[in-house]
């Protein structure tokens, strides 16, 4: 029942003059969007830092990627290869507490939260303790840059042909308002209660356990076939129930929501109007009714992405889908704090993304936007 | 009161709604039964009890009410203990041994095998151990040599771990050479229902020395739960599941609406850098995610219920609703009668509690029900995540165990279906009767 917006354009487009043209408006919306957005994720980062640091992890990790770094160097310097291993330890001891006093890790916890800030915001995520990425990198930022793509192609997917089928089904609902498929949806909208992962576990007991059809989890077929189109089709067929499990979980309110929104906007005036000069119902439809509704829609769809990412961790565990969510999971079960952290990074960088990038649709289609705000005045 | 009747009238008009509410009563009903059924203490000592508790009930097996829809039976656990008084015990004394002999008929009556026979022998001595032999004696009147062996104060014989036996029984498992027929019909591989015995011949080596046995043939159903892999009985957690479940969804549910509500209410009258900070960390909340900081927290910090709940509680007092209330609240600000109540010189706080507050009630109760599903579900989501409280037993924990333990792939869907149906019906019905709620009391949505 999310009705309101992000944030409402109206203010931060309140003063401008008509002969701008509608790109540079837009543009300018977007700025300065782009510039709160930065200062939330900051705001974000900052705060997961505090959390996690609250029992000095961050610490830890610091500390334990300057000894990595050192004894690297050490064991790699030719000019040390004579030294006894004693005297390496010593050394390496030596130039960890030096390199410490240098970055400052002896200083108050509010001067060094600033340098863990920087190296959130750029990625600088430390050494796993116990994770490897595919290539055997004990990097924080490539063991979670490298499960990136698969949740992307999981969520990104099944999240656009949502919105979709929503919308439009939801339209073809409105026209039929009262028909057993309108009360179908708002008999079963009451399904989004319970989470995908939840419906996802049915899904797998029928398909997988029970008919043996589909895979119980994972993103491709083992081995992975080399041929890309069959690379395709398997990895369609593994992202066959996890999608099924997201519609169960989001379709029918999805449509119950827009369909109620359609049929407010639906006896408005101007839509009788538009009925009366006699155009025809697609017209009706298309100018008078998604077009102003759009833009809710949209902030409706923003929330439903959010909640969908949020779920990512146990949802991709229940699929054994080998994406980011996963990996939290895993770096949960083995205390793997780096990776922990860097992951909450991530999803906090992945929201605010998705929520930059719902904007920027929102400022196309938002006539507001685009024309200024003389209209409203 | 007269709107609250008219409410429930009208309640009445929405069928899913009535049949959400009957379900949610029956819940509470359920609940309430529980916590005084089996007290929490003793849930908990059940639940955390090893192998030493739940000896006697069979590993993963299947709820008993599953023989209702098969043609034949699965055998159900029995057990029979000497000490007890069950069967036969005769004690006989002479040249300084004692002889013991114990026999425990029984009636067999599946024709599915058991899942596991085992004995557990118990004596007394002050020296030397006792001897035992043991044999069966099958419908069919063949005897088959068991095995013999000395026992300790306390022994615990497995005829599944008994190589030897398994080679007398032609390479059979225990568990079914001993209950099938042998050895022409190697094709038929049902059990033979009918009065077996069996008997265990013990000599002790001292006067005042004795043994006594506990037969056990665990079956492969059990209870109306079924049990989990260490045998506990799932009944427990699907009962305890319920208060746990209830509490935490209406708890975390009633801080966070009531918390937001106050807040958006403040932001709203008092305007300005106020509101202006509310939205900003409106927005920030926005970009925290939820699920990976309460890992964080569960990970670092503590695993406990009660600590998530608060953590939930936090992370969503400024989560989306709040704009929705102030969307509604800037609507009553303007209204006459607080205007009023400015005029006449109502302080800030009078105006918020006593004017505003009051008129957005009809609007929080439908957000507040269908805030408990998604809540009741998220207990069991952190449980998934493996973040579950390490005490409690839990509908999530259920499905955690099942799920880790393979009961999908292995076919023991009951064990995961059984605590997923009842969180779907929790959830739904609290759901049907919130969206009912929402379109009785939201006036934007009536008649559509």
């Amino acid at each position: 029942m999310a009705e309101s917006t992000l944030q409402s354009p109206v203010p931060v487009v309140a003063k401008k003059k008509s002969s701008e043209s509608a790109v540079l408006r837009v543009g300018k919306y977007m700025a300065v969007r782009l510039l709160t957005m930065a200062f939330t994720v900051v705001v974000g980062l900052y705060l997961t830092i505090l959390i996690a640091n609250m029992g000095g992890y961050v610490d830890e990790i610091r500390r334990g990627e300057i000894r990595e770094n050192i004894q690297q160097a050490v064991m790699n310097d030719q000019s040390l290869r004579n030294l006894t291993g004693d005297q390496k330890l010593k050394l390496i001891e030596e130039r960890v507490s030096n390199e410490e006093e240098r970055l400052g890790l002896n200083r108050p916890f509010a001067i060094r939260s600033v340098a863990f800030l920087k190296d959130a915001i750029t990625l600088n995520l430390g050494f796993a303790e116990f994770m490897n990425a595919d290539n055997g990198s004990r990097s924080v930022r490539i063991i979670v840059l490298e499960r990136l793509p698969s949740t992307l192609v999981l969520f990104g997917t099944t999240n656009i042909i949502l919105f979709f089928v929503t919308l439009f089904w939801a339209l073809t609902l409105s026209r039929h308002y009262g028909s057993w498929l309108d009360r179908f949806i708002v008999a079963t909208s009451p399904m989004s209660a319970a989470p995908g992962w939840f419906y996802g576990i049915f899904l797998i007991v029928f398909f997988a356990a029970y008919l043996k059809v589909l895979p119980f989890g994972g993103m491709v077929d083992v081995p992975p076939p080399d041929n890309r189109i069959e690379y395709g089709l398997s990895l369609l067929k593994h992202m066959l129930l996890p999608t099924l499990a997201i519609a169960m979980n989001q379709l029918t309110f999805a449509i119950y929501n827009n369909r109620t929104f359609f049929l407010i906007y639906s006896s408005e005036d101007y839509v009788e109007m538009a009925k009366a000069k006699g155009l025809t119902s697609r017209e009706v439809e298309r100018k008078y009714i998604l077009r102003p509704t759009l833009p809710t829609n949209i902030t409706n769809f923003a929330f439903l992405l959010i909640g969908v990412w949020g779920g990512a961790p146990i949802f991709e565990g229940v699929f054994n889908w080998p994406g980011l969510g996963r990996t939290t999971l895993v770096a949960a079960g083995l205390f793997d704090t780096p990776v922990i952290v860097g992951t909450t990074v991530i999803f906090a960088y992945l929201l605010a993304m998705t929520v930059f990038l719902l904007d920027f649709v929102y400022a196309l289609v938002d006539p507001r936007v685009k024309i200024g705000n003389e209209g409203s005045n | 009161m007269k709107s609250i009747r008219s409410f429930f009238s009208e309640l009445t008009h929405y069928p899913s709604a009535f049949v959400g509410l009957v379900m949610i009563i029956l819940l509470f009903t359920f609940s309430i039964y529980t916590v005084f059924a089996l007290p929490y203490n003793d849930a908990i000592s059940l639940w955390r009890g090893d192998e030493n508790v739940w000896y006697k009930t069979p590993k993963t097996a299947q709820p008993a009410w599953v023989n209702w829809f098969l043609k034949d039976d699965l055998p159900e656990t029995f057990s029979f203990s000497s000490a007890d008084g069950d069967g036969v015990k005769t004690e006989e004394y002479s040249n300084e041994t004692n002889k013991i002999f114990i026999s425990f008929p029984f009636e067999y009556n599946s024709k599915d095998f058991p899942q596991e026979v085992s004995i557990y022998f118990t004596s007394e001595f002050v020296q030397k151990e006792p001897f035992v032999s043991v044999k069966v004696i099958t419908p069919d009147g063949r005897e088959i040599k068991v095995g013999s062996f000395t026992v300790g104060r306390t022994h615990t014989y497995r005829f599944s771990q008994d190589q030897k036996l398994q080679r007398r029984l032609q390479g059979n498992t225990p568990e079914k050479g001993i209950f099938m027929l042998l050895p022409s019909d190697t094709e038929q591989l049902t059990a033979v229902p009918g009065q077996y015995e069996l008997q265990i011949e013990a000599v002790a080596f001292e006067e005042n020395s004795t043994v006594d046995a506990e037969l056990i043939i665990f079956g492969k159903v059990y209870g109306w739960a079924g049990t989990d892999h260490r045998r506990r009985d799932i009944g427990i957690a699907l009962m305890w599941g319920a208060p746990i479940a209830l509490t935490f969804g209406l708890l975390t549910a009633l801080g966070t609406t009531v918390t937001t509500m106050i807040i958006a209410a403040f932001g709203t009258w008092y305007g300005g850098w106020v509101d202006e900070v509310i939205q900003r960390i409106t927005e920030v909340n926005l970009v925290l995610p939820f699920l990976s900081i309460l890992i964080m927290v569960g990970t670092f910090y503590s695993k406990s219920l009660w600590v998530m709940l608060l953590c939930v509680i936090a992370l969503s007092i400024f989560g989306g609703a709040i704009k929705g209330f102030r969307a509604v609240f800037l609507q009553i600000k303007e209204a006459p009668y607080v205007e009023a109540a400015r005029a006449y010189g109502a302080s800030n706080m009078r105006i918020i509690m006593q004017y505003l507050v009051p008129r957005i009630i009809p609007l929080l109760i439908p957000q507040l029900v269908i805030l408990i599903p998604s809540n009741v579900f998220l207990e069991a989501s952190l449980t998934l995540v493996g973040l579950g409280d390490p005490v409690l037993p839990t509908w999530g924990k259920l499905i955690y165990d099942g799920v880790r333990n393979g009961a999908l792939v292995q076919g023991q869907y009951y064990w995961v279906l059984e605590p997923a149906f009842i969180l779907l019906i929790t959830g739904l019905s609290f759901a049907m009767v919130g969206f009912s709620m929402d379109r009785i009391f939201n006036p934007r949505l009536r008649g559509v």
